[in-house]
């Protein structure tokens, strides 16, 4: 492809110095007012309870507001909800904002909120409900018209970080609505900045400023958002001046980005960690073997050693360097930095291929042992470099490592069922004790405990530590024994932590984002700059 | 005729229901939808609940049972993702698939005919020559990059062409055209083109050679020796006789420009069905998926059929008879 360093665009070039010169100043607002966005994936329903998949959350946080918000650090802050505590263990009390009102005019009472909290249920063929946000709920009670109480079964900390999932839409619009209705717009009806103008599927979302919004004003009269799933067409989009703003900026096409003047990049480290899931429950592992490819008498990767060893292994900040290009950070927990539970007493295991060699042999494998690793090649940054990259860093300690690759849709199924011996996994959460439940909890489908922990990790003191942070409503209480619980999983390489991603944003001159830990692109944090 | 006609049906809906056989089974093996979709905190009995809604939960071939006992009844299932019928999300984006596809179509067709014909009579010119030596780039360049070129040139230097999407539409018939207005045909010009190009260079070479071919031929030597007018030996002797194989290319190459369009559409964020097809089984989306396969086949069948009596049409010694038709 040829460069496309601040080509000047756009002929003819006197006209627009006419125009510069006589209506600069009656252009410019009508110009800055209006928004244009690329988004990398489609928005299959604009119902904000029908399916929970990140384009549709992004989305309808244009439309509708959420008790409790998360910022772009992922710490909660107050949305319709002015304020909450716990009453006591299983109770919750919500405040809600005064003077709210809905797109259409009719004010926001608790009777909106407890609608919004039962309807996620009453969806019907949802391949991916919000019930989990709202399971741990038994009883909700409206006791006046600004004041919610949510009961729940047993002491359950984390219920303020469920409900920045569940929008609260309008009981009046939605109480009869089906899917349709919401993606024609009827019952479209929020309290968040915008208001829905057009929806075309596959192709694009208008949305209008809602003047009615308690919160901060938009700058934008006008936001269209256009679908834009290829990293090609979105990008020339952006260097078309058809959109004023792209998210998921190629890695390829970065360098060559920041060298474009008429280009600004806003980056922001995510919240998706990606580790190595090691089998840790059988005793011979199907992808572990010695070099001449027969079973090993017992799994390698159970040994804490071979994990310390495998670890010091890996040079993470060459893989970040080098085979993510500079997207991402090392990372030492499965958090990202700055979420709540996030252990920063434990630090990135520095490269150290003696050691781990020194680790290998202590353990009895002075000659090391061979090894499949697997890893998607389709859902994060580089990822097939990412795996191949590791894979050399184990051949050098004398891990004789193999690589295979597939797309996700195949990949998680197979890895879900135990079938890796060593596997990667990005994980995005706001909290540390929601991670170790699903990621270091023993394995109990019935109470969704270790639901992903592909290597079936089990550790009693992990499980006592989480099982307290998540029933302490004290959040000081439940943050110190997230943050214990992620010290111990962590020492005992639970999981092996590889890199937090950076999530990029593309910008045309004259606009400015701070960009999201959540990935989200939203328009009414965009701003336009002189 | 009339037997024909049965005969092709019967072949039809075999060919459907074999296909929808080896879709459902091989969709069916690449993954579970639900380790995509569902909640990964998700308790057992909410990714239950979820299975047994969508009927997840039953052996494949209960499954595929009820897929087909369904498909008898014209429903082909809701999309996973969409929450709406599966044929009804294809129906909505098929116009903007057959305006492409249409749109190449026209510019191989009327750029093809007249320039093979042309490279054809004149061989050994210098326009010929470098007519031919271009089909040969229309060929070997690949769509995706080509694509890539008229953007960079068309949209993002020189600024006249928008660099994807498909401009404002307009509803007929409870569908949405955008080829009605000025802006549409704007959109379509680029994709078009590129979509256009390998079929373009087919068409010139099919018309160059069976041009050359004819003019050999007896009948071409009779008219010239009858002092026909050159205009008219071309214009109805060589012309009518070189259609034949240029129609039935073209008449599947028109079945390939609509179910493979899926390059050019996602280069130029085209909202069509390809695109709608590479998105659900990204996402295992299976009712989109096994619905789009099942409209394809169909679509293929009724070009090869409208093929085969446009073949009587022009070629009087061809019969639709039941026994051996073409």
């Amino acid at each position: 492809m040829p460069q496309h360093t601040s080509s000047p665009r756009r002929s003819p070039r006197l006209p627009r110095l006419l125009l510069g010169a006589l209506l600069a100043g009656a252009l410019l607002p009508a110009w800055a007012a209006d928004l244009r966005i690329g988004l990398s994936s489609d928005v299959t329903s604009l119902d904000p309870h029908f399916v929970n998949i990140a384009p549709n959350i992004a989305f309808s946080d244009h439309i509708f507001d959420t008790l409790v918000k998360s910022d772009a650090k992922g710490k909660l802050v107050p949305g319709l909800a002015e304020s909450w505590r716990a009453l006591s263990p299983t109770t919750w009390e919500f405040k809600l904002r005064q003077g709210v009102v809905f797109s259409d005019g009719t004010p926001l009472t608790a009777e909106d909120v407890v609608f919004s909290l039962d309807r996620p249920a009453t969806i019907q063929n949802s391949p991916g409900p919000f019930t989990s946000y709202t399971n741990q709920i038994v009883k909700k009670e409206a006791i006046d018209a600004h004041t919610v109480h949510l009961h729940t079964a047993s002491a359950y900390g984390p219920l303020p970080l469920d409900l920045i999932s569940i929008y609260v839409v309008s009981k009046k619009a939605a109480e009869n609505a089906t899917t349709e209705d919401f993606n024609t717009g009827k019952a479209l009806i929020g309290t968040g900045p915008f208001k829905f103008a057009a929806f075309r599927k596959g192709e694009s979302i208008e949305v209008t400023r809602n003047e009615r919004h308690w919160g901060k004003r938009p700058e934008w009269d006008k936001v269209s958002f256009r679908i834009l799933a290829s990293g090609a067409p979105r990008l020339s989009a952006l260097l078309a001046g058809d959109v004023d703003v792209i998210e998921n900026v190629p890695a390829a096409d970065l360098a060559r980005l920041k060298t474009n003047s008429q280009v600004t990049l806003a980056q922001h480290t995510t919240w998706r960690t990606l580790f190595w899931q090691l089998d840790q429950f059988r005793d011979q592992s199907p992808f572990v073997t010695d070099h001449a490819g027969k079973p090993l008498d017992k799994n390698p990767l159970k040994d804490l050693r071979v994990r310390q060893a495998i670890s010091k292994a890996i040079n993470r900040q060459a893989l970040v360097d080098r085979s993510l290009e500079g997207l991402a950070v090392p990372a030492s927990n499965i958090n990202a930095p700055g979420i709540f539970g996030y252990n920063d007493a434990i630090k990135v295991d520095a490269y150290d291929p003696e050691g781990a060699r020194k680790l290998l042999a202590e353990a009895g494998y002075p000659d090391g042992f061979s090894l499949t690793i697997h890893g998607t090649n389709n859902r994060y940054i580089n990822d097939e470099q990412v795996v191949q990259t590791v894979a050399q860093f184990l051949n050098r300690v004398g891990i004789r490592t193999k690589v295979d690759t597939q797309p996700v849709a195949t990949y998680f199924g197979k890895a879900r069922a135990h079938e890796y011996s060593f596997a990667l996994l990005g994980w995005g959460s706001l909290a540390a004790d929601f991670t170790l439940r699903s990621i270091a909890g023993t394995p109990n489908p019935d109470t969704g405990w270790g639901t992903w922990n592909w290597g079936k990790y089990s550790n009693p003191k992990v499980d006592e530590l989480v099982a307290g942070a998540l029933a302490a409503v004290e959040p000081a209480e439940r943050e110190r024994l997230a943050r214990e619980a992620a010290g111990v999983a962590l020492t005992d390489l639970a999981v092996i932590p590889s890199h937090h991603q950076l999530a990029t944003w593309a910008l045309r001159k004259g606009f400015a984002y701070d960009g999201r830990i959540d990935e989200f692109t939203f328009a009414h944090e965009i701003r336009s700059v002189r | 005729m009339t037997l024909f006609l049965l005969r092709r049906l019967l072949q039809t809906v075999n060919v459907l229901f074999i296909m929808s056989l080896l879709v459902f089974v091989g969709i069916y093996a690449v993954g579970n939808p639900l380790d995509m979709l569902v909640d990964p905190q998700a308790t057992r009995a909410d990714v239950a609940r979820v299975a047994a809604a969508l009927g997840l939960d039953q052996p494949v071939w209960v499954q595929y049972g009820r897929f087909l006992a369904n498909a008898l009844r014209g429903d082909l299932g809701n999309s996973f993702l969409h929450g709406t019928p599966a044929l009804q999300l294809i129906l909505q984006r098929l116009p903007a698939t057959l305006e492409l596809a249409v749109s190449a179509l026209l510019i191989a067709v009327l750029l093809g005919i007249p320039l093979g014909l042309w490279a054809g009579l004149r061989p050994d010119s210098a326009s010929g020559k470098t007519i031919m030596a271009g089909s040969i780039l229309g060929f070997s360049l690949p769509t995706f990059w080509v694509g890539l070129m008229l953007i960079m040139v068309f949209s993002v230097y020189l600024g006249w062409l928008p660099s994807g999407g498909r401009g404002p539409t307009r509803e007929v018939l409870g569908m949405h055209w955008s080829l009605l207005g000025a802006e549409g045909w704007r959109h379509v010009l680029l994709p078009a083109l590129n979509l256009a190009l390998f079929k373009l260079a087919l068409v010139i070479r099919l018309t160059q050679s069976g041009t050359r071919e004819a003019l050999l031929q007896d009948y071409v030597r009779f008219a010239r020796a009858k002092g026909l007018a050159p205009r008219r030996i071309v214009g109805v002797h060589v012309l009518k006789n070189i259609m034949i194989p240029v129609i039935t290319v073209v008449g599947l190459e028109f079945g390939t420009l609509i179910a493979f369009s899926v390059v050019t559409e996602s280069i130029f964020a085209w909202p069509g069905i390809g695109k709608l097809l590479l998105d659900s089984i990204t996402l295992l989306d299976r009712p989109v998926v096994v619905a789009y396969l099942l409209l394809i086949v169909l679509i293929y069948t009724l070009i090869s059929l409208v093929v085969d009596v446009l073949y009587a049409a022009l070629d009087p010694r061809v019969r639709l008879a039941g026994g051996q038709a073409a």
